[in-house]
């Protein structure tokens, strides 16, 4: 209870600290977001209105706790761009982003554990060196480089999409899974590659160790042993990674989002970046910033459940 | 075990497969021609207020073009024929203008046009503060508005402007209407239905147009900001047309799908010298920069040829100001250029800066060519490329530059709009351009009514800008159109819009 208390602490704490830096890092980079709406067609007497109509003629902290206040009561403000509430424009986009990083998640958890499994049984094998060029050809290609190569493939050549052609997903959710599959596998291939990797180390580590040594020499089945103690004991930094991973690969669809034509958050939030759209940007941030956190937390917990030595307070 | 697993990856594969056997197989733009719809690809979204009194990008004026009209429009020359207004008279000292209103003419929220909504519109954009000032500076010659009968409008002129038409094409708006900013409404033969940040646009054919309707019911536009997404969605079948490509991506599509057109982007894209700077100062510098640079050879390298060479501040589509015979004033000769350059006082040359925004790539590859060209001058060039917002910001407000390259538009279609801004007082002329004798043509010019004697002055002026070489003048862009097979009738203006009531399927 005292742990779940700190960790909700911590978790404002940063949402606080990271929302604050944004705000601060923009009137640091400068830009005016006026001046980017008006273009070569602004006139001082234009750019003071339209200043004054957005607030940006407030000193700097006002305007943050102006924003803070409005975050904590559940007004995102109005996005500058769009003259739209922002919490009505980023919603849906949310939705896509996040069906898409499930998506992605789901297959890195369903084809990393029996792959990194596989991989570290057969790691005298002879051709275990296959797994791992294959492995490192993965980890090194970049997600963006792939949703090129995958949409042309899949979408021009193969035609199993539509490139550029993704249905509404609150109507068609179907159709809308079956477009976002291609992106998730983008996403995920340098994941899976990684955390397989990382399995079969673990694996690899723990198998040496004394107790398994003992275990087997006991008559036990070196399959059960593996699968009863040692991938038990493998779970733990798998999960603290599979936990990063999840933060990462919001980062990461960003650019998939924009190669693959999806109206997910990556692409909003590049372009509010470029327009100066602070209220969008904060929202934003601060909303992956709570994704990053949360992620990690869970992990933490999950990994608690598992190893009885976390919870003590002690490990290793 | 070892199987178990094989068949658990294989299962998740066949999983994958499925999902995509189940999927809605791709529709290209055959689907659409029997819906007939069509879907267009853009760069950038529009505006974030979508009244077309405010708007001040050229991407959203592209896509309202169909939804608004003026008293007056444009037709695909240039020349502004009647729209709202059914007949118009000028009287003969220019301070009269009677316009006719046609009658049952429909706004699309299914109103009525009346005079008040045309008065409503045209004081709108002479005193709101947020109009765009061009508009709003050059209607101040009006001096009073007046309805002489339900249909009959008189404009009283303070002084003579003989490009009042043009500022006429201004949209009329309903008078008792506050949502323009959101869910704009006009008389065009398209109307605006809805919109979805960084998605989509969408309008759908006006039933009840007073003119020739639209050919298309519904256009989307997509929202694409990657230049390879909008090759990817022509490809797929996501999208049926597409402009302002490069010749680059054009060559990547499948010619047997598509049609290319090549038109102008009808802008003056120059090196704009910043002539307050030295050595930009020096009319020789600056002549000898015009004698080093090779626009034929910029054109080959980055842009494959295309693009329409200019030597003035006029783009050669708006025909009645384009004066052809400045365009090969200059003619690439080194040796002259050195010569000029000693003359000056740099016969080793000098280094200088070339600022360019960098998220507009033929405005780059431009800058890089030019680099390369300037060197056998012995002038060091280097590229600087900047935010579209920090070089608004530094280049535009602040005039802090050497040199930029970048493409300027006519905004309203006036030789005034392109070329005031080289008046040495004026606000947007941010290459300080400063001669005596083309402030006197300007203002000669302004106060000149007759037209043919008016087309003579501002010949004059661009032949000012020439002979004092007051930038390096390039080309007029060319404007890469892919066009699905199948969809005909795309009509060129002299005008950065895409007209799609002419539009249709075959």
């Amino acid at each position: 209870m005292k742990y779940a208390l700190r960790r909700i602490m911590a978790l404002v704490l940063t949402m606080i600290a990271v929302s604050f830096l944004t705000f601060a890092a923009f009137h640091l980079i400068g830009g005016d977001p006026a001046q980017a709406i008006l273009g070569t067609s602004a006139t001082p007497e234009r750019l003071e209105l339209l200043r004054h109509e957005m607030g940006l003629d407030r000193p700097f902290l006002v305007q943050y706790f102006h924003w803070l206040a409005g975050f904590v009561t559940g007004d995102l403000g109005t996005s500058y761009s769009y003259r739209q509430p922002v919490a009505e424009l980023i919603m849906p986009k949310l939705g896509v982003t996040f069906v898409m990083v499930m998506l992605s998640f789901l297959i890195i958890v369903a084809l990393s554990f029996p792959l990194g499994m596989q991989d570290a049984q057969h790691s005298e094998g002879k051709f275990s060196w296959v797994w791992t060029v294959i492995g490192q050809i993965c980890m090194a290609v970049p997600s963006f480089f792939l949703s090129i190569i995958v949409s042309y493939v899949c979408g021009i050549v193969l035609r199993f999409f539509t490139p550029g052609d993704f249905p509404d997903m609150y109507r068609h959710f179907g159709s809308a899974l079956h477009y976002l599959f291609f992106a998730a596998v983008c996403i995920a291939v340098p994941r899976i590659a990684m955390c397989a990797r990382m399995l079969k180390s673990t694996i690899i580590g723990e198998m040496e160790k004394s107790y398994v040594r003992t275990a087997i020499s006991r008559g036990n089945d070196r399959q059960a042993v593996l699968k009863y103690h040692v991938l038990k004991n493998s779970l733990v930094p798998t999960i603290a990674f599979l936990g990063q991973t999840m933060a990462e690969i919001v980062g990461g669809g960003i650019v998939v989002e924009q190669v693959f034509g999806i109206p997910g958050i990556g692409r909003f939030l590049v372009s509010s970046i470029a327009t100066r759209d602070y209220p969008v940007v904060q929202a934003l941030v601060v909303i992956m910033a709570f994704w990053v956190i949360m992620a990690g937390t869970i992990a933490d917990l999950i990994n608690m459940k598992i190893d009885p030595r976390l919870r003590l307070g002690g490990g290793e | 075990m070892k199987k178990r697993l094989l068949a658990g990856i294989l299962a998740f594969c066949l999983a994958g497969t499925s999902l995509v056997g189940c999927g809605g197989a791709s529709k290209g733009g055959t689907d659409r021609s029997e819906s007939n719809e069509i879907v267009i690809g853009i760069s950038q979204d529009l505006d974030q207020s979508l009244d077309p009194h405010v708007t001040v990008a050229a991407g959203t004026k592209e896509v309202m073009f169909n939804v608004f009209e003026g008293l007056v429009k444009y037709d695909p020359d240039g020349n502004t024929i009647p729209a709202v207004a059914s007949d118009y008279e000028i009287s003969d000292d220019g301070l009269t203008y009677t316009f006719t209103l046609r009658e049952g003419v429909k706004f699309h929220n299914g109103e009525t046009v009346d005079l008040d909504d045309v008065i409503y519109s045209i004081e709108r954009c002479k005193t709101d503060p947020n109009v765009n000032p061009q508009t709003s500076t050059g209607l101040q010659c009006i001096d009073s508005l007046e309805k002489k009968d339900d249909t009959t409008l008189v404009i009283k002129l303070s002084e003579p402007n003989t490009e009042l038409m043009s500022l006429l094409t201004l949209a009329i708006l309903p008078d008792d209407y506050d949502k323009q900013d959101t869910q704009p409404v006009g008389t065009g033969p398209y109307k605006y239905v809805s919109r979805t940040a960084q998605e989509n646009v969408v309008l759908e054919r006006f039933e009840d147009y007073w003119g020739t309707p639209g050919n298309i019911d519904k256009v989307t536009y997509k929202i694409e900001e990657k230049a390879e997404s909008l090759v990817l969605g022509l490809e797929s079948g996501a999208l049926d047309l597409v402009s302002h490509l490069t010749t680059t991506q054009t060559n990547e599509l499948d010619k047997s799908d598509f049609n290319i057109e090549t038109g102008s982007m009808n802008l003056v894209q120059a090196l704009y010298l910043n002539n307050a700077r030295a050595p930009f100062d020096d009319e020789l510098v600056r002549q000898a920069l015009c004698y080093a640079i090779d626009r034929q050879y910029i054109l080959d390298m980055a842009f494959d040829g295309y693009g329409y060479p200019i030597g003035s501040n006029v783009f050669p589509s708006f025909k009645k100001y384009f004066d052809d015979s400045l365009t090969d004033y200059y003619t690439v000769d080194i040796d002259k250029a050195k010569e000029l350059l000693a003359e000056a006082g740099y016969p080793d040359g000098f280094s200088m800066t070339i600022t360019v925004p960098s998220n507009y790539q033929p405005h780059c590859d431009t800058a890089e060519v030019i680099v390369d060209e300037l060197k056998k001058i012995n002038v060091t060039a280097t590229v600087k490329k900047v935010e579209w917002d920090t070089w608004l910001d530094e280049t535009y407000k602040n005039r802090d530059f050497d040199s930029t390259v970048i493409g300027l538009t006519a905004d309203p279609l006036t030789a005034r709009s392109l070329l005031e801004r080289f008046k040495s007082d004026a606000d947007n002329n941010f290459m300080n351009y400063n001669d005596a004798e083309y402030d006197e043509l300007f203002a000669k010019a302004i106060k000149t009514y007759d037209d043919e004697e008016q087309v003579k002055v501002y010949k004059a002026m661009e032949k000012n800008l020439t002979e004092h070489a007051a930038n390096v003048y390039i080309q007029d862009m060319a404007d890469m159109i892919a066009i699905r097979k199948g969809l005909t009738g795309l009509t060129f203006y002299p005008l950065y819009v895409l007209d799609v009531s002419t539009l249709k399927w075959e």
